[in-house]
């Protein structure tokens, strides 16, 4: 019996230990990539490149999203609004919902998927097929020159496409409360104008997203960058980009809420 | 630092051991890189060849002994120096490893554009001019999966020898290609080296192809260096590993296998349990 939980004691020591290691390794790669983002930040186009790959091809799937989550916030909204007589506050409703909380949550979830697994897929392979050795053995600090225009290109995407996210949602909220349900279109707008506030409200929201950007670029260049060179070990760094990125962002958001949080 | 002198040979490695952890791979060897020369690394898989390679190009640490090359420690010098000393070498790793993103022009030009000012007709004329040596002119405009394996390693190749390196590593080189690119490639190796004045170091099982270009030959084995000499000297040697190796036998110093428990008894642990 004391052996045992001496034994189960050590596996979860080791566990915690392994874990606070790769924790303290993980930060000591992102303290590098910022050293040596001379060459990313200097030679920009190799960034406005990354910007390419991982925002602008995010693009069709953020917009479209932003488009269905803002209709069903549209239907859902007036469905509740309208129980209290008030449905002209489905504006309000939508867009603080948008750019407050869905937008940069929804976004960040969504370029985890699609441009994060992509970036520690590509990092890692590169790894795999020995393009970082490759560049190491030429002179070239392939964190200076691969991973750093990758992190910057994440963080720069992230609040634009959140940003575009919340616009497309509140275009589905119109589309579906004022187009179909018929709610008062000047009541939706002029509501919405006056009720979201650019700094408490949208300030908050780009803060949040830029937040998501450093962690899921971060999250994605290091497992890219830590994986094993082999397929398995991409493919187990691909699958702990999605997880630990949607966890750490999902944390990140309630901790970030309870400091913008007004109260009554 | 040391100032280097032309007299002295480009790469000493003195008395050189190394562990992943705790487990050996090299346990005290010495080996002499002369200028100008090819010098081929041999030994089977698992042997510690590559290891050598990393060690000489500063990517792993001695654990002890000393790794110099041009008359550099390379263990002492900081980030910046071993930067400096690497854009003087040249490596061709086993696969190529050119950059997939990269057309094979971008490849051969990315380190004239990493570390020169020069202008893009120059770099133009210079990508070309590497190219040529390789005879792949006409692939300037492809991208590395369109490359047969030969091809691209000789895309490689030329990209390894674009700032004219003053050593120039090879990585089995001669792993998986046809007769026809086994042999471009053991030519490219040789003259290469002889047109930039380099020295060349070839880690490779390829004992044929490898006695028709190098100049001198370190057998590596069990983290120890077995036997060396010239070709002649290889070709004529008595010793054990080196008999096995040249004529490619099954058994012999290097076991056909693995050490494990006598099979008599293995078979009867087996029956006992049932």
């Amino acid at each position: 019996m004391l052996e045992r939980t001496a034994a189960g004691l050590r596996w979860l020591g080791k566990g915690v230990n392994d874990r606070v290691w790769r924790l303290g390794f993980a930060s000591r790669f992102l303290l590098m990539t910022l050293l040596y983002s001379g060459t990313a930040l200097r030679r920009f186009f190799l960034t406005i490149r990354e910007i390419y790959f991982t925002g602008a091809l995010s693009l069709v799937i953020i917009l479209v999203s932003g488009l269905f989550v803002g209709m069903v916030l549209g239907l859902q909204g007036y469905d509740t609004l309208q129980r209290y007589g008030s449905s002209e506050a489905l504006g309000v409703l939508v867009s603080l919902s948008l750019v407050r909380e869905l937008g940069p949550v929804v976004a960040a979830l969504l370029f985890a998927s699609r441009a994060g697994s992509a970036i520690t897929a590509e990092i890692g392979l590169m790894k795999a097929t020995e393009q970082l050795s490759a560049m190491e053995m030429m002179a070239v600090n392939p964190i200076a020159r691969v991973v750093a225009p990758r992190f910057w290109a994440g963080v720069i995407s992230m609040p634009l496409l959140a940003a575009l996210f919340s616009a497309m949602g509140v275009i589905g909220g119109y589309i579906v409360g004022v187009k179909l349900i018929g709610v008062d279109e000047g009541a939706f707008w002029s509501q919405m104008q006056a009720s979201v506030d650019f700094r408490e409200d949208i300030m908050n929201g780009v803060i949040k997203s830029f937040v998501f950007g450093v962690i899921v670029s971060w999250i994605a260049v290091f497992e890219g960058y830590d994986a094993e060179p082999t397929a398995e070990g991409v493919s187990g760094a691909t699958t702990r980009t999605v997880v630990t990125s949607s966890l750490a962002i999902l944390a990140a958001d309630f901790i970030l809420t309870a400091f913008m949080f007004r109260g009554a | 630092m040391t100032p280097e002198s032309s007299s002295e040979p480009l790469v000493q490695l003195t008395n050189v051991s190394f562990a992943y952890d705790s487990r050996p791979v090299l346990a005290g060897i010495n080996m002499t890189i002369p200028r100008g020369k090819v010098v081929a690394i041999m030994g089977i898989s698992g042997g510690g060849k590559t290891t050598t390679l990393r060690l000489i190009g500063g990517q792993l640490k001695a654990t002890s002994g000393q790794v110099k090359v041009a008359g550099q420690d390379v263990a002492g010098l900081d980030s910046d120096e071993l930067y400096r000393l690497r854009r003087r070498m040249g490596m061709l790793f086993q696969f190529g490893a050119l950059f997939t993103d990269m057309s094979v022009y971008d490849n051969v030009a990315f380190q004239m554009r990493e570390h020169t000012d020069l202008p893009d007709d120059m770099i133009h004329d210079l990508v070309m001019m590497k190219l040529e040596a390789v005879g792949l002119r006409g692939v300037a405009r492809l991208m590395p999966s369109e490359l047969s394996g030969g091809m691209a390693r000789r895309v490689a190749l030329a990209r390894a020898v674009a700032l004219d390196p003053m050593l120039m590593m090879y990585d089995e080189p001669f792993a998986g290609l046809d007769p026809i690119s086994l042999s471009i490639i053991g030519e490219l190796i040789r003259s290469l080296n002889d047109a930039l004045g380099a020295s060349s170091i070839v880690v490779t099982h390829d004992i044929q192809e490898s006695l028709k270009i190098v100049d001198y030959i370190y057998f590596v084995s069990g983290g120890q260096i077995v036997a060396e000499g010239t070709a002649d000297d290889i070709r004529n040697s008595s010793a054990p590993y080196v008999h096995q190796f040249v004529w490619g036998e099954a058994d012999g110093p290097v076991a056909f296998h693995y050490p494990s428990l006598p099979y008599g008894e293995e078979i009867q642990a087996v029956a006992d349990h049932a």
